[in-house]
């Protein structure tokens, strides 16, 4: 791979050791992945933040810096107790976490993890790190710009930025945003490169898709049918919103491993199906009646007890239009006492919802918008949880093996009435 | 004796068993990284354990945190030993990085066929070579 002087020098140590092993990390992946050089990133979304065992293991031997040093830069941790960490070099935030001090009593979660996040974000913040605790960057005020070279990780996250939002980025990692948040560079590979961002797969709608759950229920056919390459998607599309193109990208990336999506005429870099190529439109793949059928029922096979004891909204995070939707839904209602309601939220939308009304109308019917996490996250949902209902294709993908609970997924309506009944009831 | 030739991913030389997946394998959510297990329920490799082995599979699929969960496999001491896989994407790449472990990609002839589950491997992943020691 070939370096470039400044490269070379962060490498050798000119910046420090800390910057030196975030160069070294990028090096071993640059060549891991066959890049041919590293490219300039001032947009930076990673994990630093989020407790698990190892990483309190590791602050208790050496505080943030050996768990920076560790896990986010790869770092050679027999040699040395940790590395001085700088400030961060380009813009970065941080992204979901587990639940933050305001969850105690509600969630599950350890308190003693809590302290630890909050005790990591002083550590963070200090070093320039904005604590967004969301997936959804996006969603509060980190937008790159069309073109943008970025180091992103969250699959949800890197789907958006480079479908919908027209920057660049790969899926990384914990260890590859952590090295790029120190030396502004990220192999130039992948999805850097225009050959890359044209799409492989067209995908016609034959259905009508329209509305959330059906812009989630095509993500996940389309994730499933594409893997990792670039779906093109066409037909009876109804014009989507930012929450459901967060929603079909996300269920595209778990199905899936799609990073890349256009939607001729919606996307910024798919003014027409042919630009969307690049040339050659290949053959349409239908998804019919019989598909979306196929899809639901793949959904709703991690359920068969209909008493269910918890509903979750708001994955990837809610925007505020998820939240006034639920707010809606649940006005003038209780939950049945045998039943929770959680909507995620990043915690400066959470702050609009209370100032906005929404939260006091949601508290008052039993339900709570928490920040900052999810159950997935923080693997943590009510206390004896054996059954859950959600609109999102994604939980509903990973939560069973998660948490080891039945799932089920439906519109935000059918999992209101389960949470108001106690009783899934939804059907397609 | 088999040999397939590829391309190295992270050098190193590693002799063991191997693991064969045929399906893509989810790191967040689809491995347990305190056990070494898959716990993805539709997975055929549903609750079998990686640790020690080399593992041989197509790709890496799901959220980006797949390198972090492997990277805390080498952590606790339940990682694989080798690593071989067709698909190159961030995730597998950075993954094996991190796991710090022999690994293999762009292989002459595809390794989820050429190799099963139960091989005696030897990985030589500086030369780019595997051979099944059948």
């Amino acid at each position: 791979m070939k370096l470039t002087d400044d490269d070379k020098a962060m490498r050798d140590g000119a910046e420090g050791p800390a910057v030196a092993a975030a160069m070294d990390l990028l090096i071993r992946y640059g060549e891991a992945l066959d890049a041919e050089h590293l490219c300039d990133v001032r947009n930076v979304a990673g994990t630093t933040t989020q407790p698990s065992p190892v990483k309190a293991r590791l602050v208790a031997e050496g505080g943030w810096e050996k768990a920076f040093s560790v896990i986010n830069l790869d770092a050679d941790f027999d040699s040395y107790e940790a590395l001085p960490i700088p400030d961060m070099k380009v813009p970065t935030c941080q992204l979901q976490q587990g639940f933050g001090p305001d969850s105690v009593g509600i969630a599950p979660y350890p308190e003693k993890f809590v302290e630890l996040q909050s005790d990591a974000e002083a550590f963070y913040g200090r070093r320039g790190v904005h604590i967004l605790a969301t997936c959804t960057p996006y969603q509060v005020g980190n937008l790159p710009t069309r073109g943008e070279h970025c180091a992103w990780m969250e699959s949800s996250a890197v789907v958006y930025a480079n479908s919908v939002l027209g920057a660049r980025t790969n899926c990384e990692g914990t260890a590859s945003t952590g090295a790029a948040s120190l030396t502004g560079r990220i192999p130039c590979w992948g999805n850097h490169h225009d050959a890359h961002r044209l799409g492989t797969h067209l995908v016609r709608a034959d259905v009508p898709v329209s509305g959330f759950r059906d812009w989630g229920m095509f993500g996940y056919f389309v994730g499933e049918l594409v893997q990792e390459a670039r779906p093109v998607v066409v037909g009876d599309l109804a014009r989507p919103d930012l929450t459901e193109l967060k929603h079909f990208g996300a269920a595209a990336a778990s199905s899936g491993g799609v990073e890349l999506y256009h939607v001729p005429g919606v996307t910024p870099e798919a003014p027409d199906v042919e630009t969307a190529f690049g040339g050659t439109v290949p053959e349409a793949v239908g998804y019919g009646a019989a598909e979306r059928r196929h899809v639901y029922e793949t959904l709703n096979d991690q359920g068969s007890c209909t008493d269910v004891d918890f509903v979750l909204l708001g994955c990837p995070h809610a925007s505020l239009d998820q939240i006034r939707a639920a707010a809606r839904a649940l006005e003038g209602r209780r939950l049945h006492s045998g039943t929770q309601l959680w909507i995620m939220a990043p915690r400066a939308l959470k702050d609009t919802a209370d100032r906005s009304g929404y939260t006091a109308v949601i508290e008052a019917a039993g339900g709570k918008v928490l920040a900052d996490s999810c159950p997935a996250m923080s693997r943590s949902a009510p206390p004896g949880t054996k059954v859950f209902a959600t609109d999102s294709a994604k939980q509903a993908h990973y939560l069973p093996a998660i948490l080891g609970i039945e799932a089920w997924f439906g519109t935000l309506d059918e999992c209101v009435d389960a949470a108001v009944t106690g009783r899934w009831r939804g059907g397609l | 004796m088999t040999v397939l030739h590829g391309r190295t991913v992270v050098p190193g030389v590693v002799e063991g068993e191997a693991l064969v997946s045929h399906e893509t394998i989810s790191g967040w959510g689809g491995i347990d990284p305190a056990t070494g297990t898959i716990i993805e329920r539709r997975h055929e490799l549903c609750g079998v354990c990686f640790t020690g082995k080399i593992l041989v599979f197509p790709g890496a699929k799901g959220s980006s945190g797949w390198s972090g969960f492997f990277q805390t496999t080498r952590l606790l001491g339940t990682a694989p030993i080798g690593m071989i896989f067709t698909v190159v994407t961030t995730k597998a790449a950075l993954g094996a990085v991190v796991t710090r472990v022999p690994a293999l990609t762009d292989l002459d002839r595809d390794p989820t066929e050429a190799i099963r589950t139960g091989d005696r491997l030897r990985l030589d992943a500086t030369a780019g070579t595997v051979e099944i020691l059948r």
